[in-house]
């Protein structure tokens, strides 16, 4: 018998005759937030990110000020080309969650590739106000599980010594998120 | 490298006693477990709905592990699907076998890690280095273990027990061009790791890894990380190689948004830990294989009680409020699974055939501080005991309770047997003799009253 036969014959076994089980989903699936760029500012910063909150109009202006003197990754548009030699990568998103302070990319266009968004030691996201939602599991519906995605809450961080959060590891140890109101 | 956990010898109360006579161990652990502590219940403490998360978490387990053979089958085909290639391994050497053998099919003789308790539980690194095959660790708390030749002893920090002075001297010692003037700073420390690990991950070709949890409808495999170099592994090298147990499954990418909650809040004491990667079969031109580990997970699912522990998420929740883990410490459990987790878990999974096992149900006061904080509920008091109930017991052991058994049976036999220690109580010592003082080592004897409350009953409330 194969390992795949023998593996599957040994649950059907194991669970023979025990009953199955109802999910209950009384947990908050939407969440009322009054001003939901508000916290999804605050919970960004207290991952000690840095948030800028600007109207759409100001934006590739801060974005400019932002990334002056450095070599910048620009998915979609004209940027620095070498990943390994990049100072930045600059991106949209495609959802951000306000209670976890929250930025989810699935890499579509103007969030790059994985490495991308990876390797450099700087990354700049913007959000549009819209595609922030109050929870995760507003979250998990508007996402595609087709397509790679990357969950960021903050700087690359590390709990390993003696349990405290200590910011700056291997990913970027520099996020930087415009809300684009 | 890391030695392996299995065969290790002793016994929980032997590990135990040696472990609470080193007080930088005590102190290490009992600061990292308060701090853990206090920030898990902060963030907890902001959901008003976490025993419906909770409730929810534990029926999808459990609803997963009733159905686990159709959703195994349901993930097989997702992945294969989005190309990417499934094999099924029934224990630790035929998954060892399944990796080393895709390894060397890449003619790579070096390979990069996620931590993956996964992978630590078969002594993959073992099997792999056996083979001519270097398996270097990225997490950081990994790396410190595997630099310092050391065990893990914690699920989520395995350097646990290492305070920062202890990791500086590590790192001075046993890492490659470490700045000579490197301080205890945890932001110095962290980034040491970042520049010895930094190439590594920029020239290999093969990674792996495991998975919190795999999604059965969709094929998605999930990974939750802090540092970056969990992205790093997953991304960049050419080939993914992903061992994952098979009661890591979910049904329904829906069902990650109750453990997306559940676990970051539960382990790293966070509203959400720093990184989470999803994919699904082959991304971006990668090679992708799935190899699906039972390794007696089909045994601990045939038992009613103990497949709760089938539930556990990895958060170490139950670790962090321990009483016995935060004096005894990790290495004590002589198991890559350490706490009250590791206390059911490692028996069920590995049998109670040596001292170290069977003793393992015993690591526990009871006090069901673990069951209080377990995301997915898992009443580990309860598996304890019936586990106690299974241990192999010595010889006199079960005729001492034969004996209690027959004379508790019986209203006359037990006046009858009152009443004969009570003529003998002057001779009872305080400590038992011989063997039997294994006993009274850690408890007292009770005194033996006068007259037994039967019998002061009879006279007085009867007349």
């Amino acid at each position: 018998m194969s390992a795949r036969e023998e593996i599957l014959a040994k649950i059907g076994k194991a669970v023979a005759g025990a009953e199955d089980v109802e999910i209950p989903r009384d947990y908050r699936t939407t969440q009322q937030v009054e001003d939901l760029v508000g916290l999804f500012a605050e919970r960004v910063d207290d991952y000690r990110a840095i948030v800028h909150v600007l109207p759409a109009a100001e934006v590739p202006a801060k974005i400019d000020e932002l990334v002056a003197g450095r070599r910048m990754i620009r998915p979609g548009g004209e940027g620095w080309e070498d990943l390994n030699t990049a100072d930045g990568v600059v991106t949209s998103c495609a959802v951000a969650v306000a209670e976890t302070g929250t930025i989810v990319l699935d890499h579509g266009p103007g969030q790059g590739t994985r490495a991308q968004t990876l390797v450099p030691d700087y990354h700049l996201c913007v959000v549009r106000a819209d595609q922030i939602v109050s929870c995760v599991p507003e979250a998990i519906a508007r996402l595609d599980p087709a397509r790679p995605l990357t969950w960021i809450s903050g700087p690359s961080a590390t709990s390993d010594i003696e349990l405290n959060r200590v910011e700056g590891v291997h990913g970027p140890r520099t996020l930087e998120v415009i809300i684009s109101t | 490298m890391s030695a392996t956990f299995l065969g290790m010898p002793g016994s929980f109360p032997k590990n135990a006693e040696k472990a609470v006579q080193n007080s930088q161990l005590r102190y290490n652990l009992r600061k990292a477990t308060h701090t853990i502590r206090g920030k898990r219940a902060s963030v907890v403490g902001e959901l008003p709905d976490w025993q419906e998360l909770r409730a929810a978490g534990k029926a999808i387990k459990d609803h997963t592990l009733r159905n686990l053979d159709r959703y195994l089958v349901q993930m097989e085909e997702a992945v294969t699907r989005a190309g990417g290639t499934v094999h099924w391994a029934r224990d630790a050497a035929e998954a060892n076998r399944i990796v080393t053998d895709l390894v060397k099919a890449t003619g790579e003789t070096e390979v990069v890690k996620v931590k993956s308790m996964a992978t630590q539980e078969i002594d993959l690194n073992q099997a792999l280095a056996a083979e001519g095959i270097t398996a270097y660790e990225t997490d950081l708390a990994e790396l410190i273990v595997q630099l310092g030749d050391d065990f893990p002893s914690h699920i989520l920090v395995p350097a646990i027990h290492r305070n920062r002075s202890e990791i500086r001297e590590i790192f001075l010692d046993k890492m490659p061009k470490v700045p000579e003037n490197l301080t205890d700073d945890p932001p110095a420390l962290a980034e040491a790791a970042r520049l010895h690990l930094r190439e590594r991950f920029l020239k290999s070709k093969v990674a792996i890894s495991g998975a919190n949890f795999m999604v059965a409808e969709s094929g998605t495999l999930v990974v939750l990380e802090s540092e970056g170099n969990g992205r790093m592994c997953l991304t960049l090298p050419q080939t993914l190689i992903s061992v994952v147990g098979i009661e890591k499954l979910l049904p329904s990418w829906r069902d990650l948004e109750v453990f997306l909650q559940l676990l970051p809040r539960s382990s790293t004491g966070e509203r959400m830990n720093p990184y989470t990667s999803m994919w699904t079969g082959a991304v971006e031109g990668q090679e992708f294989h799935l190899v699906l580990l039972d390794n007696g997970r089909t045994d601990v699912l045939a038992d009613e009680v103990g497949r709760q522990a089938l539930r556990c998420i990895r958060c170490s929740a139950c670790l962090n409020v321990c009483p016995v883990y935060e004096r005894a410490g990790g290495h004590a459990y002589g198991s890559v699974y350490p706490g009250p987790i590791g206390a059911i878990l490692t028996p069920q999974l590995r049998g109670m055939g040596s001292d170290l096992d069977a003793s393992l149900p015993y690591a526990s006061s009871l006090c069901g501080a673990c069951y209080e904080v377990c995301p997915v509920a898992i009443d580990i008091p309860e598996v304890l005991v019936d586990l106690r109930a299974k241990a192999p017991h010595a010889a006199a052991e079960r005729a001492g309770m034969k004996v209690a058994g027959w004379i508790f049976n019986d209203h006359t036999r037990l006046a009858k047997a009152q009443r004969a220690a009570i003529r003998l109580r002057k001779l009872v010592p305080k400590r038992l003799p011989g063997p039997l003082s294994a006993w009274t080592d850690t408890r007292d004897i009770p005194d033996i009253p006068e007259e037994s409350f039967r019998d002061w009953w009879e006279r007085n409330e009867r007349a």
